[in-house]
């Protein structure tokens, strides 16, 4: 008997490896931890970069181009500026959280091309534990929201000097409502949207930020009309440090407009700040050479603005491109926006105050169509789908910059005249004369005599 | 007492008031201003946009003296701001008809 149970015990213990390996590979089991893996879980390290990406991209609104573009009006005009930059980022906010965020990114059912659906309306179904991908839900709507509000901000360097505060800020209500949502959804809805079906390439916002923006700055200033006795000696920039000083935070501000929009803490966010950099420094160099050559002398705000350039074009392809696309790019960025921010604008004679058309649109446009080649392997990119070619995705490319510059446009003339029609857009002679920040705002920039 | 009226190159401010304490003017009042004369502006460009700047920024000076003080001024200053190029400056004479001292109600030569 005792020899029995021994030799039973020892059987028993023999085989309970048997067992726990039998245990680990029985088909619930496998199940449970392939389940595991396809719920993506918080990932601290992604959540902890894109809270730091948010405040990041609010920075460059707040105060990058608030002063970016006051430094660029005239003394007068300063305060109204940076009133206009603060004013877009509370009203923004508001009505991202009412309504935006849901238009913009939740599911449209029979309209899921063009814009979202209302379920998220209040933001509905964000609580402190919902997610979305690897980060929390507010998280992304909180990033998201800063794209919303600097892309109205930025329209203002187009009517600068010379709107009325209330009608820049109904028209910016409206064109937020009914083009930047839209766009924002076209490009970013997810499956069903537009742009995703076509498969355009718009890592950071080439057409929903910068070409929707660019295009509403040069409806908006056609329709407002110049300003009075411009081009003058009168309206030089006033505080050209303060310009300098915004496009430097409008650059470090970018990594996380950029890089953050990769929504993760990973290889793709980090070669996104990297070729936003390259982009950058290309253009702005570039810049400099176009001045050497042509005046002999580069500029303070030549270096500034070719920056920029190369930081808009860099946008929509900074999540597919390498480093050598991020030369060519920002050197033909540099290039095109030059000329369009000095000939184009002198040669068809319209006042795009702070060059929103001719450095945001047109960079943007540039830097959309760019991205098909930038974002294929011989280019160092991340290379292209299954069977789509340069010229195919060059052509998707371009659908989307179309389709922005038709919408964006046809927003804009009818918001514009509305808000004209309805409590008119541009302020009176005596108002532009003494300046918006007394007139509007009765307040004095400088107190200097 | 006259009141001389002195518009000179901004960096020969420095010098001219050394200039003028050391003959012995207690006290001045100076201004920034603009101008110009026969000396031309200069090209700014922003963005492409050419701007033709014609007014030059100036330091402009202005004393009450005694009639017996007025030379020395005038060639004070004269001497001090003096650099050969164009652009110097302009010196102009007016009569003062009356001087307070605000503090002791001193007037006219006591108040200098």
């Amino acid at each position: 008997m005792k020899k029995i149970s021994r030799l039973l015990t020892l059987l028993l213990l023999l085989s309970a490896p048997g067992f726990l390996t039998a245990q680990e590979s029985s088909p619930a089991a496998a199940a449970a931890a392939a389940a595991v893996e396809l719920t993506p879980a918080l990932n601290s390290g992604d959540t902890a970069w894109m809270i730091v990406a948010t405040a990041l991209v609010l920075f460059m609104t707040l105060p990058g181009l608030a002063f970016f573009y006051s430094g660029l009006v005239r003394s007068k005009n300063v305060l109204s500026i940076l009133v206009q930059c603060f004013a877009m980022a509370g009203v923004m906010t508001l009505l991202w959280v009412i309504y935006g965020y849901s238009l913009a990114f939740t599911d449209g059912g029979s309209l899921q091309s063009w814009i979202g659906g209302l379920d998220q309306l209040f933001l509905k179904g964000v609580t402190v534990d919902s997610l979305s991908g690897t980060i929390p839900e507010s998280v992304f709507v909180t990033f998201q929201m800063t794209f919303a509000i600097i892309t109205p901000a930025l329209i203002v360097g187009a009517f600068a000097e010379r709107i009325k505060f209330t009608a820049m800020l109904l028209f910016s209500v409206l064109w937020f409502t009914f083009s930047y949502l839209p766009i924002c959804h076209m490009a970013w809805g997810g499956e069903g949207a537009l742009f995703h079906h076509w498969g355009v390439m718009d890592f950071a916002g080439g057409t929903v930020v910068h070409i929707n923006a660019g295009i509403a700055g040069l409806v908006t200033c056609i329709m407002l009309g110049k300003r009075r006795g411009y081009p003058g000696a009168q309206m030089r920039p006033h505080n050209l440090p303060f310009t300098v000083m915004g496009a430097g935070m409008l650059w470090v501000g970018w990594f996380g407009f950029n890089a953050g929009s990769q929504l993760a803490a990973d290889g793709t966010a980090g070669m996104a700040m990297l070729v936003t950099q390259i982009s950058t420094a290309t253009a702005a160099t570039v810049w400099m050479i176009i001045e050497i050559i042509k005046h002999g002398k580069v500029s303070a705000l030549g270096v500034a603005t070719g920056a920029v350039a190369g930081l808009v074009a860099i946008t929509p392809a900074c999540g597919v491109t390498g480093p050598m696309g991020a030369i060519l790019l920002g050197a033909v960025s540099a290039i095109i926006c030059f000329i369009s921010a000095t000939y184009l604008k002198q040669n068809f004679n319209y006042d795009d105050s702070l060059d929103v058309f001719g450095v945001h649109g047109v960079g943007g446009i540039v830097g959309a169509v760019l991205t098909a080649v930038c974002a294929a392997d011989f280019m160092g990119g991340v290379g292209l789908d299954q069977g789509v070619t340069v010229g195919s995705q060059m052509w998707a490319q371009t659908l989307s910059v179309l389709v922005t510059i038709a919408w964006s446009g046809g927003v804009s003339i009818v918001a514009f005249f509305f808000v004209d029609k309805l409590i008119g857009a541009r302020i009176s002679q005596d108002a532009e004369d003494t300046g918006l920040d007394i007139a509007e705002h009765e307040e004095q920039g400088y107190d200097i005599i | 007492m006259k009141l001389i009226k002195a518009i000179v190159k901004p960096f020969k401010l420095e010098a001219v008031k050394d200039a003028l304490t050391a003959v012995g003017i207690a006290g001045m009042t100076v201004s920034e201003v603009k101008g110009f004369g026969r000396q031309k502006g200069h090209i700014e460009v922003y963005r492409g946009s050419e701007y033709s700047i014609d007014f030059r920024p100036k330091s402009l000076i202005e004393i009450v003296v005694d009639d017996d003080t007025l030379e020395a001024a005038l060639q004070a200053i004269t001497r001090s701001a003096h650099t050969g190029k164009i652009g110097d400056g302009k010196i102009f004479v007016l009569p003062v008809e009356q001087s307070i001292r605000i503090r002791t109600d001193e007037t006219d030569s006591e108040s200098l």
